[in-house]
């Protein structure tokens, strides 16, 4: 028994099964962190002192941070791209480069982490790191699922580009789709944290 | 009938097509059929109904008797719960809060969604499973877990959660440790149901048979759809509000704690401060409103189907039906605070409130009135399915319209947090949604397995239930009417103006216990009915929808011959037609061979 639309799309709707889930997961996730901003907005309105962001964390490593991903997002692109070019060497180069990049953010994030521990500064001093612990440490573990995910591509998941091609670029597409919105909600995340 | 089959034969004919035969684990434990998970579903929820529903016949024992040993039971509860076997507030108020999750969150809509959805859904669209199989059956297991952890919570120190099913902070937050095990709980379920949402809405928008369009879906089917959206959209803010809580019990954050806060320790508790109580509640409701409609809309699915099949005429207003259904998913999302009139939030929200809320009463208000006008008229036939739907039309009609004055913030000042409340809600999902369900089992037992359920004891079950639901719930409004406050452990004995009604109590009670009797009949029923209920054909009930076309049970893959709809869905006693239904996948005209017979 085969399921229908697994890689074709099916015509009426222009749309194969995989990517219309994966925008219906994409669209919880903004509902996700939809709830956190709105809890973000309603806290920071009604409290009585709120501290600049600038002036507890490092700009210039977020900003360097921010650079990471949307530079690991053009790589994923790229690595799509290039399976639809049918070049998979360069797709195994791109899609290295993602993971990479990703860990990158990782590793400054642990340092900025780390910066924080070491001068005290932790979730239950106030709401303003309460929320900075909580929203950046939910995106983190965002970041570890996709680099779970792009490394299963990446490594052993590969071997279906020789059996079944159409639907590897499928799931590479919906990877790349979940990994752009990761980056997206850093995006809202940078400003709203370290600048305003 | 010339296709009369067994689940035996069945089961052997379907191992000879199959190359590869599974294990036992394979097709009964970790299987992605998606019948096999909607059994899985439905067992599982049933069992932990009856277990909620076992916790509400202890408590109403100390409801109607305050101080009185309970009788039997009351020996194996625990001394730290019931010393003597008198129940201890404490313990009262775990089994307040957890009867409350029980019968939403692994009752109710696992049964309703998990369940029905995932075995009558890919069935009524002529597909041959979910779109997703291995995430459909991730979903069972995320939900199975949530449940055992659930469980588990009652012998967490302190026992289990016990700040109601709506986990109020800041109670919630400095509650024992069951309240953690309750958070942990619910980011399992959220996740099933997230998976499951996502599976719903792919399946019936991808696997549509050809000539399936939406305007020739079953009402069913519309009815699970929203319902998916409804979860989909509305349960991540409560896995939001459930992470910001666990930071705040574990991290010592204040999300939702104020500064300053003493409790009876006379300290002030140990928070920077700064939090907002209200953006927890703000948080919940936000997914509970639409929960809400979660717990209702696949219920009038179901009757819908039971009523256009036995009243043999198509449904009144399929169109209007569905644009009022598709309405009141859009407006579910923006009526949650009116569980909040009395907390001080500002007028001029409630008004806001109080208007969206008189407006998604209008879209109940016509489905419920297209069902009551698809009776007029009708040869009307009773199994016991259609007593149970017919039963859940005035059922949720009281609970719809005790829920007007809830709605509007100023006779809310009276009834807020009352026993009204409770007997407001209680109509919509026992008589109201339990009662559809109830009627779905019946209708969709012969599909699963081949038989029909005992008519008799159905009966028995059906008049048990229905009557003794309405002594349970009915003297809730006079109770709640006096202003008796719900969540009292003692029913309120020690309030003035709860002595002329606390009677009721007592009457109530003698319900609950009636009704827990007459679920005897039904858990018989269904287990003896696998193995002894009356063999039927395919199409029992000479249903018109896809899924009567399938053998029953279906096979693997569902259908012998891939299905084709060619009309829409209630085709019944269509003119000229020479039977009174004709079926959606029929090859032809609604009359292919009329000179033969």
């Amino acid at each position: 028994m085969d399921i229908p639309y697994t890689v074709a799309e099916r015509p009426d709707t222009g749309l194969n099964n995989v990517k219309l889930g994966i925008w219906l997961f994409l669209a919880s996730e903004v509902m996700l962190f939809g709830g956190l901003f709105s809890s973000y907005i309603l806290l920071r309105v009604g409290a009585t002192e709120w501290p600049v962001g600038s002036t507890l964390l490092n700009v210039p490593i977020g900003t360097f941070n921010t650079a990471v991903l949307i530079i690991s997002s053009i790589t994923m692109v790229m690595a799509h791209a290039s399976l639809k070019l049918d070049e998979f060497g360069k797709y195994k180069t791109y899609m290295g480069l993602t993971i990479l990049l990703a860990l990158t953010f990782l590793a400054v994030k642990g340092y900025e982490y780390w910066e924080k521990v070491s001068n005290d500064h932790l979730p239950a001093e106030s709401t303003y790191l309460a929320i900075y612990w909580t929203l950046t440490g939910l995106h983190g573990l965002h970041i570890i699922g996709g680099i779970i995910v792009n490394s299963y591509f990446w490594g052993p998941g590969s071997a279906m580009w020789r059996t079944k091609r159409e639907q590897f670029i499928n799931r590479v597409e919906a990877a790349g789709l979940y990994w752009h919105f990761v980056d997206l909600v850093w995006i809202f995340l940078f400003p709203v944290l370290y600048l305003l | 009938m010339e296709n009369v089959t067994t689940a035996e034969q069945i089961a052997h004919a379907e191992h000879g097509h199959e190359e590869h035969t599974l294990s036992f684990l394979q097709s009964y434990v970790f299987s992605q059929d998606h019948k096999v998970i909607g059994i899985q579903y439905a067992i599982t929820a049933m069992l932990f109904l009856l277990f909620g529903f076992s916790l509400m016949m202890v408590m109403r024992w100390n409801l109607a008797f305050p101080g009185a040993p309970i009788p039997v039971i009351g020996n194996f509860l625990g001394q730290a719960n019931a010393p003597g076997g008198i129940m201890l507030p404490e313990f009262y108020n775990q089994l307040g809060a957890m009867h409350g999750t029980i019968m939403v969150f692994l009752g109710v809509v696992p049964l309703a969604v998990g369940g029905f959805g995932n075995f009558v859904l890919p069935l009524q669209i002529g597909a041959p499973d979910m779109a997703f199989p291995k995430l459909n059956m991730f979903s069972y297991w995320a939900f199975f877990l949530g449940g055992v952890v659930m469980l588990a919570s009652f012998f967490a120190p302190g026992g289990a959660a016990n700040s109601g099913w709506t986990s109020y902070a800041p109670l919630s937050v400095i509650a024992t440790q069951g309240q953690t095990w309750w958070l942990v709980g619910m980011v399992f379920l959220i996740t099933s149901s997230l998976l499951g949402a996502i599976n719903f809405i792919v399946t019936t928008i991808q696997l549509r048979a050809p000539g399936l369009g939406f305007m020739r879906l079953p009402f069913f089917v519309w009815a699970q759809l929203v319902t998916a959206f409804l979860l989909l959209l509305a349960f991540p803010p409560l896995e939001a509000a459930a992470v910001l809580q666990l930071m705040d019990r574990l991290a010592g954050t204040s999300f939702f704690m104020p500064a300053g806060l003493v409790t009876t320790a006379g300290v002030p508790l140990e928070y920077s401060g700064g939090g907002s109580p209200l953006l927890w509640q703000h948080l919940f409701w936000f997914l509970a409103h639409p929960e809400v409609y979660v717990l209702i809309l696949p219920a009038m699915g179901i009757v819908a189907e039971i009523i256009a099949n036995n009243t043999r005429r198509p449904l009144w207003g399929y169109g209007a039906m569905v644009g009022s259904l598709v309405f009141l998913g859009f407006m579910s999302f923006v009526v949650w605070a009116h569980h909040m009139f009395m907390t001080g939030m500002g007028t001029t929200m409630s008004a806001f409130f109080q208007t969206t809320t008189m407006i998604i009463s209008i879209p109940s208000v016509v489905i419920l009135s297209a069902l009551f006008i698809s009776l007029y008229g009708g040869s009307i036939r009773y199994p016991v399915s259609m007593l149970f739907a017919l039963a859940f039309l005035p059922m949720f009609g009281i609970g719809g319209l005790t829920g007007l004055p809830l709605g509007l913030s100023a006779p809310d000042l009276h009834f807020h947090d009352t026993y009204y409340v409770i007997g407001h809600f209680h109509y919509v999902v026992a008589p109201g949604t339990i009662l559809a369900l109830f009627a779905g089992i019946y209708h969709w037992y012969p599909k699963a397995t081949g038989r029909v359920m005992n008519e008799l004891l159905g009966r028995i079950h059906f008049w048990g239930s229905f009557i003794a639901m309405n002594v349970v719930f009915m003297p809730m409004f006079i109770i709640g009417l006096a202003g008796v406050n719900r969540r009292l452990y003692d029913g309120g004995m020690q309030y003035a103006h709860a002595q002329d009604v606390i009677g009721w109590n007592v009457v109530s009670s003698y319900g609950a216990w009636t009704l827990g009797f007459f679920q005897i009949f039904f858990i018989f029923n269904f287990f003896w009915s696998i193995r002894h209920g009356k063999q039927v054909d395919d199409n029992p009930w000479k249903a018109t929808t896809l899924e009567w076309q399938a053998p029953s049970p279906p096979p693997h893959g569902n259908f012998t011959t891939p299905p084709e709809a060619r009309r829409g869905p209630y085709e019944y006693s269509v003119p000229g037609a020479s039977t009174d239904f004709t079926m959606q996948g029929q090859a032809s005209g609604p009359d292919p061979e009329p000179a033969k017979v």
